[in-house]
């Protein structure tokens, strides 16, 4: 910065503050525009979802175009059981994952599987679809309901591991050692003492993962496939939310179209209450870990 | 597992025993344990492998057949069985780097006003609703951007750049303008990746050291100054490697771009125009198949997006990862 004389510091100060105030408000300006589409798309999804629901959207099953008083009963059904085979593959999975790489922080072998975690979560999703249509449908030769939940359950193992290493790196190491002293063995101390103390944080985290999930379309569409009917067989096509948004939302007729905002607005209102309950437990847990800690230091 | 109930009257030996019995089954618990864990962990390799070698084995056949004309051919043409996924493959880059390219900017703003400037009782809302938006299912953004966002482009952003501007001439604008076009893919894809970047970007700025902040500060700086001069360059791996998980988000992202790109096998030389990319390709394609080979080029298709994705996350993970190592 060139400074000849007394008056021209003067200036270069005053160009300085008016640099910085133009940054900021630049930067005040790029925030809001990141909320813009926020608050876009939930106008529209409020508005158009708005206009298809009642009960009977809740409870009737899919209709041909034209015939009005089609439902999605059976994409939430569908939906909800897929949800659940892939957290009976996730969580177990995942879990186990999470704890080894927390017990056993700086081993090679947890230092190679804390990246290849985060490099699994990075695939796309649509290649995991893939990969499980060729190692399940393919093979048994047809989409099935426990193809779409295997192809959801591995894209929840390694959110479910990172998570859990989080929450359990969080739980002091004094509990651990108070555990080992009174000769509790390395199983028990994790499973009683550990897990316990990380529990509700883990439950956020396995909640997260599955409203994560709950929304994927593109490893169903050739696992799960889709169903205009009400199934709950696993080893059927199944009908799933996200499929029949995507379904209605390409197709050409109106109130198909118009029913892709209910069903969307649906799905969003799932995701997001599920990451609600999630952050409402973690909320607890901090308070519950503090009086876990605070008791002990009082003793 | 049933073990008998402890005797009350019990010899020093049975006590004896009982004790080793109870040693004996700790040390099974413990095994148990760490067979458990230590299986799962190794899962998420034996995954990753099982991915890369399933596709691989399918898409041998295509690979077999076709060689470098799976990736140097322009033509898709299922019934003569050519099938080049150049424009695909160029169509998937194109769209992503536009998108990262309008993205940055506004997600480090996001990033920078969350942790430098925002006025603390704005900080949280602020970061809770840029991550809400990241919990926005992929396919809620394609039905927006369908009955949203491309009729906007085809009433009003198209017309105004040919005809007000008179740009109709520039390849970049050419093409029908119909409104499903690589420019919608690449705003969607904007769209989607902003919270994501921010989100990672953010805590890489507030690994920054307090310390940096203040000195800067302390010296004179005014308050850009010290964000321009302390915290970003202490940042700037980590930021960079933001940017970089972006756009892995970006290439691999399916549902969204399927519904507005357009897909259409043409280079992606006009923003206007329709294209393809190698995962909405998948998406359309997959279901539907029509033979071995059109199965196998499908899979290769997948085979790249794979590699391609990995090889980025892979390079993003390091960078982030030393970033927070420096600390």
């Amino acid at each position: 910065m060139p400074r000849t004389a007394r008056g021209g510091e003067q200036t270069t100060l005053q160009a300085r503050r008016r640099r910085s105030a133009i940054m900021t408000s630049l930067v005040w300006c790029a925030s809001a525009i990141c909320l813009l589409p926020l608050v876009l798309i939930t106008a529209h999804l409020l508005v158009g979802g708005a206009r298809v629901l009642g009960p009977r959207f809740f409870t009737a099953l899919p209709t041909p175009p034209g015939v009005s008083g089609g439902g999605i009963a059976n994409g939430i059904a569908g939906t909800l059981l897929l949800l659940l085979v892939a957290a009976a593959i996730g969580l177990p999975i995942g879990l186990g994952a999470g704890l080894f790489l927390a017990e056993r922080t700086r081993t090679r072998l947890a230092e190679t599987v804390r990246f290849l975690a985060d490099v699994l979560s990075g695939l796309p999703s649509i290649v995991i679809g893939i990969f499980v249509w060729e190692l399940i449908v393919r093979p048994s030769g047809q989409f099935s309901a426990l193809a779409g939940g295997v192809a959801l359950g591995v894209l929840m193992i390694p959110l479910i591991t990172r998570a859990t290493e989080a929450m359990v790196q969080l739980v002091p190491n004094a509990l651990r050692e108070a555990a080992l002293a009174l000769g509790y063995s390395r199983a028990r101390t994790s499973l009683t003492i550990v897990l316990r103390t990380a529990l509700p944080g883990i439950v956020t985290a396995s909640l997260l993962a599955v409203a994560r999930v709950a929304g994927e379309t593109a490893p169903l569409l050739f696992t799960a496939f889709g169903t205009p009917y009400w199934s709950l067989r696993l080893d059927a096509p199944i009908a799933a939310l996200p499929l029949q948004i995507f379904n209605y939302a390409t197709s050409p007729y109106d109130d198909w179209r118009a029913q892709a905002w209910g069903g969307a607005l649906v799905l969003i209102v799932l995701v997001f209450a599920l990451s609600w309950l999630a952050r409402r437990v973690t909320e607890s847990r901090r308070e519950r870990l503090n009086a876990t800690v605070a008791g002990g230091a009082a003793e | 597992m049933a073990a008998p109930p402890i005797p009350s009257f019990a010899t020093d030996q049975s006590r004896a025993r009982e004790s080793s019995r109870q040693r004996g089954v700790q040390s099974i618990g413990d095994r148990l344990y760490g067979g458990w864990i230590t299986a799962s962990a190794l899962v998420i390799p034996a995954l990753l492998l099982l991915v890369a070698v399933v596709i691989a084995i399918s898409a041998w056949p295509a690979v077999q057949s076709l060689g470098w004309r799976l990736l140097t051919d322009t033509t898709w043409d299922v019934p003569h069985a050519r099938f080049g996924l150049l424009p695909a493959l160029l169509g998937t880059l194109a769209s992503s780097v536009l998108a990262l390219t309008l993205a940055t900017p506004l997600a480090f703003g996001a990033a920078i006003f969350v942790s430098e400037l925002a006025p603390p009782r704005l900080r949280r809302p602020v970061a809770l609703l840029i991550d809400g938006l990241a919990a926005i299912p992929s396919v809620v953004y394609g039905l927006w951007a369908l009955v949203v966002l491309v009729p906007w482009l085809r009433r009003d952003v198209m017309p105004f750049v040919r005809d007000t501007l008179a740009l109709g001439n520039v390849p970049l604008f050419a093409g029908p303008a119909y409104g499903p076009s690589l420019l919608a893919a690449a705003l969607v894809l904007t769209i989607m990746i902003l919270p994501f970047i921010a989100a990672v970007a953010r805590e890489v700025l507030q690994a920054v050291p307090r310390s940096q902040r203040e000195a800067a500060l302390a010296l004179g700086a005014t308050r850009w100054e010290m964000i321009r001069d302390a915290v970003l360059p202490n940042a700037r791996a980590g930021l960079v490697g933001a940017m970089i998980l972006g756009l892995g988000r970006a290439l691999g992202e399916t549902m969204a771009v399927t519904m507005v790109i357009g897909n259409a096998h043409l280079l992606p030389t006009s923003l206007f125009q329709p294209a393809y990319t190698i995962a909405s390709l998948l998406a359309n394609q997959f279901a539907e198949a029509s033979g071995p080979l059109h199965v196998s080029a499908l899979m290769a298709a997948a085979g790249v997006l794979l590699a391609v994705t990995i090889v980025v996350n892979g390079f993003a993970r390091w960078l982030v990862r030393r970033t927070e190592q420096q600390r």
